[in-house]
Parts: structure tokens; sequence; C-alpha cells
């Protein structure tokens, strides 16, 4: 029993304070959060606007006949709502966050300022474009940025997140091989691929050809070298690779990758790790996309909105997507279409409406601009190094597959230290939920058994570091002697309780309905 | 560098852990020619707030931002009045800064708004399902043509002319690889004949209304003719607000509607991130692109939200997925829900009134004006002109005069000779009567 400070009691006594009900169904802080639609009243509304009056003369015939069936709530009810509902998730501004492959990083908040001043965010994308050059060249500072850190010299800026931008570096290289006279079907991908990339190969309208891994984690370099051959378009590697590690025969797959007649994707995701130090131009690369929301800090934002710019080789940029921002010595103009290009350019066509993602443009250049060329190899070098310091820290208790050389920016560990103890891989990342802390990313790659990988990132401290590495290697100790109470069933504290994912699929719930309505038939 | 908790001593202490004699030996598998050295990048170092503050400030301003002045561009991308309480609430950290709700104990918050999101969707398009966003209108439309050419096991394409051609051009991205896409004529101000068009191998029909001229097209036939034929209809709608007054395409037979929703809490942000939306029917849930949230019940018997049907997406069935999509438009989403939830269904209804009321009013005054026309009969809060002079030189001089007036059609459709005239104006409740007086003065000297 502890003491407060004026000297009485503070348990509860005999109640376990996490069983007793509660009369309201909240529990302090935690609220039960209902609909929006199980809320509000008829005629009520938080924005306030005048009621106007029209005619329907203009509507074509067409004027909707009932009510969309919005409830309607006041300002506070709503703000109230959506407070309760926020208190509900896991951020990484609350704590650390080790997904792998997904670079949780500190948000700085001067991104988000800088994306709000209305030069960026209050620009029409076909305003005239002598009226938003500001914005032009924000974009055009990006470019410049993204193309000397990665050594390559031309970027496509429209797509829209990291598979869009797989996407575009494709249709880049289906073009190019198009313009060589030539017809080259199919990519190799590696079996540690993330699912965009045989995914997006496929959208492209290619074949995949998987190429394997090999004993220590790595692409297996003589596999890639023999499926090599006249109808290969391109291989699609992870590099850093999605087990933690570089390829140290990266070179030597581009030159044979180059001597085929095919182009080298690589997928950016890890980009974290190599940033500032590593150029993938001069690693061979044609095209790599680059998510601005992991290396680059724009906010995850609970699933987006990403950005996915592509940096192109120079056999490559004559074939990058409509629209490319030109500065012809006195201003920015952006072409928009094909027959308007100079220098010879050969744009594939167009990847999305207007050019971008500009609110994360404006995030992701304040970043660069905050950390300058030195900060970001002083970042990408402490999330190697964190990564590294985890895997030192927890491999003689949890089993890291290839934990003998150095990892890059994350850690790979699979579940064989929890064999015959009755604890899964999922068992052991949810009762890090009631440790305070979010998984880490489970069971991919696919290429080890029960994986889970841990990317702790740049931004945690060493006294951050040290105490998650405690608690796990406790997690660890502890079931492999048999006490396992802490995982069965966890978690206990989190807002809920395991959800049944099975019955979510069986029978999909997608919407809310008003009870009195039938479902709606087929 | 202010992000960077790690001193140097920690630094040391974990190489000493790691048993690395510095930090160059955990990168030994990097080839050594490949690492360069900092003077390698002709990029300044580490600012501090005020510095980087000061220099962006200083760019952003050679922008005129839309508020600042007259504005009546469309033609995609609409300027509303964004609720404070919307900016406030999306920059909450657990919001902001949380990943893809993929571990739901700890992730209600997101997953409860998607749903509520994808309820909104379904309701405001009047269809049965709808997802979690897709990037953006385009992307969305694209992601639709493929759907269908999936559903169908048909190749063809049927855009009509009225489709914002960057939309057009980015369906035929994609759907060319898998098919084929025919563009039907432009008919400014006109409904097409796209019924003639549809045959035995037509997988979709892709119809915008109000469409990129504002012209609002009677969906009823065309989706008619379409399912006579087996094809699908999809209906592409760029001004989500015209729903508060405009039949719904749910309510005029279409099968997949894919809509941008840059108009309710998102602004303008020059292009993006925006945020797609996209709805069907329960019969097509399973060929459906992008993630999904559905209600279920925890261990305890509670009432709970997870991201449901995953075995359609990349992370599961890799090259045999609907669609490559991972990251979504997540808190353009939540942008879009909180705006949509203080309207309300009176505040929406009074919103999309007062756009229309606004637009026809000044389309009246415009079309007074000598040596202009009005092109489009019926529309919602934009609307197309004919004037006597071409459209691009009028923009450029009446911007001269710090009025923006508009996007000229050919801006969008460079080779039709027929846009070289057409000034697509939108108006919206940002507008106001002084607004309205100036371009409408402005553009009678000009002319």
């Amino acid at each position: 029993m502890t003491m407060n400070n004026q000297g009485r009691p503070t348990s509860s006594g005999s109640v376990n304070e996490n069983e007793m009900p509660t009369i309201s169904g909240d529990r302090g802080l935690q609220h039960e959060v209902s609909l929006i639609f199980e809320l509000g009243r008829p005629g009520m509304t938080g924005v306030d606007l005048p009621q106007v009056q029209m005619t329907d003369k203009r509507l074509g015939g067409l004027r909707r006949k009932g009510p969309v069936g919005l409830p309607g709530l006041s300002e506070p009810e709503v703000i109230r709502h959506y407070v309760r509902l926020s208190q509900l998730n896991y951020s990484i501004d609350a704590g650390l966050y080790p997904l792998g492959s997904c670079t949780m990083k500190h948000n700085p908040r001067l991104n988000e300022k800088m994306a709000r001043l209305p030069g960026f965010a209050d620009v029409h994308p076909l305003a005239p474009q002598q009226t938003v050059q500001g914005a032009f060249e924000a974009v055009g500072e990006l470019m410049k940025w993204l193309t000397t850190l990665t050594g390559m010299p031309a970027v496509a800026m429209s797509p829209k997140a990291g598979a869009h931008g797989e996407l575009c570096g494709l249709l880049t290289i289906r073009a190019a091989i198009e313009a060589r006279g030539e017809k080259r079907n199919r990519i190799l991908v590696p079996s540690s691929a993330h699912g965009t990339n045989p995914a997006t190969a496929a959208v492209a309208g290619f074949v995949v050809d998987e190429v394997p891994a090999t004993e220590d984690g790595h692409v297996d370099a003589d596999a890639l070298e023999a499926k090599l051959g006249p109808d290969v378009a391109a291989i699609m590697l992870t590099n850093p690779n999605t087990c933690g590690l570089f390829e140290p025969r990266i070179k030597e797959m581009a030159d044979a990758v180059h001597k085929a007649g095919a182009y080298f994707y690589c997928d950016g995701a890890n980009f974290n790790a190599i940033a500032g130090r590593v150029r993938p131009g001069d690693l061979g690369v044609d095209a790599m996309h680059i998510n601005l929301h992991k290396t680059f800090s724009t906010p995850h934002g609970g699933g987006g909105p990403g950005a996915g710019p592509v940096v192109l080789s120079a056999a490559l940029a004559p074939f990058a997507p409509l629209p490319l921002l030109v500065h012809d010595g006195n201003e920015f103009r952006m072409i928009e279409h094909a027959d308007e290009a100079t220098d010879g350019a050969k744009p594939f066509g167009r990847m999305c409406a207007f050019h971008g993602q500009m609110g994360m443009f404006s995030r992701a250049l304040t970043y660069m601009m905050s950390h300058g060329a030195d900060g970001i190899r002083q970042a990408s070098e402490d999330a190697v190094l964190s990564a590294n310091y985890i895997l030192a820290s927890l491999k003689d208790v949890m089993s890291a597959p290839f934990g003998e050389g150095p990892c890059m920016h994350e850690a790979l560990f699979d579940d064989s230290f929890l064999e015959g103890t009755g604890v899964t891989t999922l068992d052991f990342a949810k009762a890090m939920i009631d440790e305070g802390y979010h998984p880490m990313t489970m069971y991919f790659p696919l290429v080890v058994h029960g994986a889970m990988l841990i990317e702790p990132t740049e931004s945690e401290s060493k006294e951050s570091l040290d105490r998650f590495i405690h608690v796990l290697r406790t997690m660890a100790l502890e079931a492999k002697a048999g006490q396992t109470a802490r995982f069965d069933g966890a978690p206990r504290l989190a807002p809920r309780r395991r959800l049944d994912e099975t019955a979510a699929a069986r029978k999909p719930i997608l919407r809310w309905k008003p009870k009195e309505l039938p479902q709606a038939a087929e | 560098m202010r992000y960077l908790p790690l001193t140097p001593d920690d630094r040391a202490a974990m190489l000493a852990k790691i048993g690395a004699p510095n930090i160059d030996a955990l990168f030994r598998d990097v080839p050594k020619s490949a690492v360069v050295a900092r003077s390698v990048f002709d990029l300044p170092d580490t600012q501090g707030e005020l510095t980087v503050e000061r220099a962006l400030s200083k760019m952003a301003a050679k922008s005129r931002a839309a508020g600042s002045l007259p504005f009546f561009c469309g033609a995609g991308a609409y300027k509303h009045h964004v609720p404070s309480a919307v900016d406030h609430l999306i920059q909450r950290s657990e919001f902001l800064t949380s990943y893809t709700p993929y571990q739901p104990e700890i992730a209600q918050g997101t997953l409860q708004y998607l749903f509520e999101f994808q309820t909104q969707v379904a309701l405001l398009t009047g269809m049965e399902v709808a997802n979690a966003s897709l990037y953006d209108g385009s992307t969305a439309t694209a992601e639709g043509v493929l759907m269908a050419q999936r559903i169908t096991k048909r190749p063809k394409a049927i855009l009509s002319g009225g489709l914002h051609p960057h939309y057009a051009e980015t369906v035929e991205t994609v759907a060319g690889l898998s098919g084929t896409v025919t563009r039907s004529p432009v008919t400014p101000g006109k409904a097409e004949d796209i019924i003639a068009l549809i045959d035995d191998q037509t997988a979709c029909v892709v119809v915008q209304s109000p469409d990129v001229f504002g012209l609002i097209r009677n969906l009823k036939p065309i989706a008619d003719a379409a399912h006579a034929k087996g094809a699908l209809l999809i209906a592409v709608v760029t001004e989500i607000v015209s729903l508060g007054l405009i039949e719904p395409p749910g309510a005029q037979g279409a099968d997949i509607v894919a809509a941008e929703g840059q108009s309710l809490g998102v602004g303008l942000n020059f292009g993006g991130p925006y945020v797609g939306l996209f709805a069907t029917r329960e019969k097509y849930l399973r060929n459906m692109p992008g993630r999904l949230c559905g209600e279920t019940t925890d261990a305890a018997g509670k009432r709970g939200y997870v991201l449901t049907l995953s075995t359609r997406e990349q992370h599961i069935r890799r090259e045999k997925a609907t669609s490559n999509i991972c990251t979504n438009s997540g808190l353009c989403c939540l942008a879009f829900t909180i705006h949509l939830s203080l309207l309300g269904e009176e505040g929406f209804s009074r919103l999309a009134r007062a756009n229309h009321a606004r637009a026809s009013a000044l389309a009246d005054r415009l079309a007074d004006v000598k040596g202009v026309s009005l092109v489009t009969e019926s529309f919602f809060n934009e609307f197309t002109l004919k004037l006597s002079k071409p459209a691009a030189s009028v923009v450029d001089a009446l911007a001269e005069k710090g009025i923006v007036a508009g996007v000229p059609a050919s801006r969008l459709m460079p080779h039709d000779k027929e846009a070289r005239d057409l000034l697509i104006v939108a108006a919206t409740e940002t507008n106001t009567d002084e607004d309205c007086d100036a371009f409408v003065h402005a553009l009678a000297e000009l002319l």
C-alpha cells in the first residue's frame, strides 16, 4: 500500500479498481463514444449559415428529393465527440512507436505551421501561374533537396504516396523500354518485398517473378542474375531491405540488371537509414520513390496522406509524367501538356489531377531546411545506431535470425525464442500494449517465421530506449520461464480487448444504418 | 539538432554496448565508393526555427492566396470556408501522429471516425457502401474503371467528354494498360450522346456531374442504357457540396461513385493532399479497392471497429490484390468528416443553397456583360461563359487587376478549338457581393 502526501492510504482496499463497473460505462479519462449518428437532434448545426432563397430553375430537374440523413450537432458537441475519439488512439507524440518499415519519427510542429502559410495552403492548382510563384518555388526547392540527397538528376513530384510512386516509376520504365522499340513484361521482385511491390507491378501490366532470399536475409544475387533475360523490364528492390539489412552486393546486382537491358527500381521506404550518407544514384538506381511521410517526417495522420516523389536516372528522366515544373531563368512554369514539353521530354502521361501533395511538400521542405544536410546525416546515423542498440540489447533473450552483423535502421526478430511457451508473436505484441507501447511490425517480412520488426527511429532518447529494452527483455524472460499470464488474452488495459476480426470479415458491417430501416438489399 | 535526443555520450555508450568502434562500422555493408562526405551535398546545415520560418514565409509571400482577392477558380478544386474547429481537431497529436490503425485496441479513435466517414460518404452519394478513402477524385475514378473491368471482365471504358481532362488522363494512364479507354467528344454546355457508344465490350461509362463545365447531367438514362448492355455506370463528382442540392448518383442508378472530397474540411492546398471518396453497391464489395473499416465486438463484448476484408489488399494478396494502394488520405478524411459533422443536415443544405444562389446571381450578371454568353443552362456553383476574346488572355489581364476570374477551358483542353473562348467560373459562399461587383465591372471594361 502506498501513501499520498497527506499520509492517507491511496489504495481502494479490497476492491479491484480495474474490475469495478462504473455507472456511466466510462472509466476516468477513457470515455465510451457513441457513433455521431446516435447523437444530435434535427435542425441543430455547428455552422451558422444564412437561409438563402433560391429557385430550382437551374437544377435541370434534378433537385435532391430527400434528406441526406446527417445528424445535427452544435460545435461543442462535435468537438467533444472528436476529442474523446482522439483519446482512444496511441500516437508517436505519446510514446515510442516501433513499427518496422513505417518510420514513425517525430513530426515537428514547425512543419505544420509552415504548411498553413496562405501562400502554400490557400492556393488553387489552376490559378494563373504568375500568381502562384511562391508555391512553385517551394516545390522547386524541395526538388533540389531530393535530387541532391539521392544523387539523381530528376524527380517526378506528382505521386501521392509510396505505392503511387512505385507505379509512376514502373510506368516510366515501361515508356523507356517502349521508346527503345522493345517489349519486356517481367519484373523481378524479391520474396522479402513490401506487398505494394508485386501489387504495383501487376497494376502496371507486368508479370511478377519472385527472387528468393538467402539464408542470411539478403536477396539472392546469383538467383537474380540467373533470372535476368531479354523479357525482364526491371527489378524492384528495397534497400536497405525489409530484413533491416543493406544489400552488400547491390552494385553488382545493378550492373547485371543494366547489362541485361533492364532497369533498377528501388523501393525507398527505408531511405531513413542512409539519407545524407549514401546516394542511391551512386548505387546504380534508376528510379526510387521517397515516402515523405517516412523519411521526411510529414505526419502519418492515421493512415495518410503521404507523398511519393520519384527520383529518376538520366536514362529515365525524359519519360517522367506530367506536369513538369521548369524555371526559365525568370519565373517558374508548369508544363501541363505533352506537346509543350521541351528538351526532348516524352512524358508517359499523368498520374493524377493537378500536381501532387503540396501540403506534404511544404512540411518535408521545412524538415529538410531545419535539419540541414548535416542533421539529415546525423538522423540516419542515430536511427541506425538506435536499431543496433536494440538488437544488441535483446538478441540474447529474443531470437534475431540475422543478429550477427550490424543491422540498418530496423532490428528483425523471429518467434523461435517463443517456441514451446504457448505465446505467439501476436500475444507478445498485444502484451506490449498493456505496457504502454505500440507493438512492432508483426509477421512481416514474410521470409522469417513470426517476424517482429522493430524500428525505433532517431527520435528516441537513450533513456526511452533503455526503458523499452527493459520491458521487452522482461517479457521475453517471463515467457520463456512459463509465466505467460500477461500474454493470455492481452491487451487488458487498452480501450478495447482483442477485437473479433473474423466476425467483422464474415458478415461485414461497414456503415451505420438507422434502426427502423431494413438492411439494404443486394 | 533540436529533434535528435541522443548526446555524444549516449552515442558512445551505445556503440560500446553494440561492440562497434564507431558509427562507420555499422555501415560496413555499404560499398565504400557509395559513402559520400558531407561536403558532397551543396545544401545548408541545421537551421533554427526562426531562420526557417523567415525563409519560408518570404517564399510563400510570392504567391497570391485565394483568400486575399476576388477569386473564382474551380474546375475540380473549390474554395470553401472551413470552420476553425476542423483544423484544431485534426492537429491533436493522437490523430496527427498515429499510424494506420493496424492495432485496433489502441486505434479506436481513427477506426470509429473512418466508420463514420464511410457512412457519411454512402449517405451523400446514395450508395450502399463506401471505403475509407483513396488519394483523390482522379485516382478514385481510375480505380473505379479498373474495378469495373474486373467485375464485367470486359476491356472498354467510355469516358464522357464532360469528365475533367486531368481525370480522363489519369484513367488512361492505368486503365489503358488493362483495357481500352475511349473518350466521347467534348460538348460544352450540352450532354453528349454517350449511350450510342456503349457496346457489349463496354465495362463502364464514366460520367461527371456537374461536369467540368459545371453542367448538371441526368445520369438515369445513361445508367439504364449501360445496364441493358451489361456495363456499369461510374458517376464522378468533383464538387461534393453539390450533393446537398442535387439528386445523388446512387438514386440515379450509378454502380460506382468516385468523388473528390476536398471541398469539405481540406482546403485548396495547391492541388493536394485531397481525399478520394469511393462508394459502390454492396454486391461489388469484394472487388473494391482500398481500406475498409468494419464494426465488430471485442473479447469483452463491447462494440468496436477494425480494418476488414483485407484479403483484397496488397499486404495480403500481393500481385493478386484489387489495388496497389496502401497509404490513403486518413487525416483528410478526418477533416472532411468533422466539417460535415459540424454542418449536419441543416448546415449542409444551407451551404449548398448558398453556393447555388451565389453562382446563379453571378452568372446572370456576367451574362449581361457585352461579349459574354452563358454556355451552361443548369449548374450548381460553377458555370461556363463564352467570351468574345480568348479566355486565357482575359484571365491574365484580370489577374493583373487583382481578380482571379476562373479557369480558361484551354488550360485543360488546349487542342479543342471551341475551348479557346470558354471560361469556367466557380462561385461559393466565400465570394462576397464586392468580389462579384469587381469581377463584373472589370470584365465589362476588358471586353
